[in-house]
C-alpha cells in the first residue's frame, strides 16, 4: 500500500498546547512528553463511515428533539456552516455532533451542579450529516453562560460543543463554537488557549441571510479539518 | 503543499465534562437520544477472535479519570478497514469504530468488546488506534494499542520502531485469559514515568 496520500500536518500554530497554565485541569491531564512523529499508514487516513440516514431531521432540531410538554425557553437560533478540508474541498456526508447548555446555562448532564434551572423541553444535544457541499445546519436555543471552578468568578462564554470526523481518523476534531461580541471570550482560558487570529476561527458570525424572518437569528460557523494533502510528499 | 491558498485549521477545544448525554448517551443512561456509536460490539456473524479491551485513564497523580472518552478505530480480522480509502474493502459487517466513556464503570474503566484486528499490511503488527478525550485536554491525544501476543510482528512494526525502545511497553496491551474470554488490559497514563506514548500523526 504505497499509494497512501498523507493528510496535511497538524498546524501547531492553530492548535492549543496540552499543558496550559491558564486552564488548571490541564496540569495533571495533558501529556508532558513530546509527541512521537510517525509515518502515515492506512490506519490514519481511514475512519468511521456513518450512514447519513442514521441522523434524522429531528436530531438536527434541538428546539424539538427534547420536547415533553411544550417549547423550550430561550432565543431560537440557526447555526449552519460548511465543513471543508485545508484544500477547500467539502467534507461530504460526515457526521457532525453538537451538545450545549440550555438558555439558563445548565446542561442536562447529571454531574452539572450549576444552580440554574433545567428546561424540561430542552435536551441540548443533536447531530446531522453534512451534505454534498459540506453544509450542516442545526436549529437550537442560544446557550447561556455558566460558571466553572477554574478560578474565582470564572464564567464560560456562550458556546456550543462540536464533534467532527472528516476524511480519516487523523482529521478528527472536537471543538467549541462561540458567539460574536461575547464579553467573556477575552476572559476565558479555554477560548484563549489559541489566542489571536486562530481564536477568531472559533467565533461564529451573525448572518442576516441565515436569519429567518419572524423565527430565529442565524449564525455561520465554518470548520476546517485536516485532509488528504493534494500533492505527494516530497521525501 | 498548496501554501498560501490553504485554509487554516479550526483549533481544537476540550470535550469538557458534559459530553456524555450527546456523544455516549446510551452508555450513560440518557434515554432521549440513542447512541450512534456503541463500544464496537461486533455482529454475531463478524469473523474474528472475540476480545475485550479494558483499561483506565490515569492522570498525573495516578488517579483514574472519571470523565474521559475513549474512541477506537481498527481493521477487521483480515486487516481491512471499512472505509473507501482501503481498496480491498471490508466485507464483514464490522464497522471498526467504538466509543466509551469512563464515567459509568465503578473503577472508571473503558471497555470495548470487539475482535482482534488482522495486520493491515505485511511487516506491520496488528493494532488499534486509540483517541483520548477529556476535560483538561484542549486537544485529544492519539495513540495505538498493540498486542502482547504479537511479539515478532511488534518487533518489525515501523510505527513501534519509531518509538524509543524504553517507552514501547506503554503501547502493548497485556493479554489475559479469563472465564469470560480473552481480555487485553491497556491503561493509558497521561503523565509520569510510564507516560503513554502519544503520536503526532
Ligand atoms: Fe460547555
Amino acid at each position: 500500500m504505497n499509494d497512501i496520500t498523507p493528510f496535511t500536518s497538524r498546524d501547531w500554530d492553530s492548535q492549543p498546547n496540552y499543558i496550559d497554565s491558564g486552564y488548571k485541569s490541564t496540569t495533571l491531564r495533558g501529556p508532558t512528553q513530546p509527541l512521537v512523529k510517525i509515518p502515515t499508514t492506512l490506519t490514519e487516513v481511514t475512519g468511521p463511515v456513518f450512514t447519513p440516514a442514521r441522523a434524522t431531521d429531528l436530531d438536527a432540531d434541538l428546539t424539538r428533539n427534547g420536547r415533553v410538554n411544550g417549547e423550550p425557553l430561550g432565543e431560537r437560533i440557526i447555526v449552519t456552516g460548511r465543513v471543508l478540508d485545508e484544500m477547500g474541498r467539502p467534507v461530504r456526508n460526515s457526521l457532525v455532533e453538537v451538545w450545549q447548555a440550555n438558555s439558563t446555562g445548565r446542561y442536562v448532564h447529571k454531574v452539572d451542579q450549576h444552580d440554574a434551572p433545567l428546561d424540561p423541553n430542552f435536551y441540548g444535544a443533536g447531530r446531522c450529516a453534512t451534505d454534498e457541499n459540506g453544509v450542516y445546519r442545526f436549529k437550537t436555543i442560544k446557550p447561556g453562560a455558566y460558571p466553572w471552578g477554574n478560578h474565582f468568578n470564572a464564567w464560560r462564554p456562550n458556546h456550543i460543543h462540536f464533534s467532527l470526523f472528516g476524511a480519516g481518523i487523523a482529521s478528527r476534531l472536537v471543538t467549541q463554537m462561540y458567539f460574536p461580541g461575547d464579553p467573556l471570550i477575552p476572559l476565558d482560558p479555554i477560548a484563549q488557549a489559541t489566542p489571536g487570529e486562530p481564536l477568531e476561527r472559533l467565533i461564529s458570525k451573525f448572518s442576516l441571510d441565515v436569519t429567518e424572518e419572524g423565527y430565529a437569528l442565524g449564525y455561520v460557523f465554518d470548520i476546517v479539518l485536516r485532509g488528504p494533502n493534494a500533492t505527494p510528499m516530497e521525501d | 503543499m498548496a501554501g498560501n491558498n490553504m485554509l487554516k485549521q479550526t483549533p481544537s477545544q476540550t470535550v469538557g465534562p458534559y459530553f456524555a448525554y450527546g456523544l455516549t448517551p446510551t452508555q450513560y443512561g440518557y434515554s432521549q437520544l440513542d447512541s450512534l456509536v456503541a463500544p464496537a460490539t461486533p455482529e454475531e456473524d463478524t469473523p474474528g477472535e472475540r476480545i475485550t479491551v479494558i483499561g483506565q485513564v490515569l492522570d498525573g497523580a495516578g488517579k483514574p479519570v472519571d470523565d474521559a472518552m475513549i474512541e477506537i478505530w481498527q481493521a477487521d480480522a483480515e486487516g481491512r478497514y471499512a472505509h473507501p480509502s482501503d481498496p480491498r474493502g471490508s466485507n464483514s459487517p464490522f464497522q471498526g469504530f467504538g466509543r466509551c466513556g469512563t464515567g459509568p464503570d465503578p473503577m472508571n474503566r473503558f471497555r470495548f468488546d470487539t475482535i482482534k484486528p488482522g495486520a493491515v499490511e505485511d511487516g506491520h503488527a496488528p493494532h488499534i488506534a486509540v483517541l483520548v478525550f477529556m476535560r483538561g485536554m484542549l486537544l485529544h491525544a492519539y495513540t495505538r494499542l498493540y498486542f502482547s501476543d504479537e511479539r515478532d510482528a511488534n518487533a518489525k512494526d515501523p510505527v513501534l520502531s519509531a518509538v524509543p525502545a524504553d517507552r514501547r511497553d506503554t503501547l502493548i496491551a497485556q493479554r489475559e485469559e479469563t472465564p469470560s474470554g480473552t481480555v487485553y488490559r491497556f491503561d493509558i497514563r497521561m503523565q509520569g514515568d510510564k507516560e503513554t506514548v502519544f503520536f503526532d500523526v
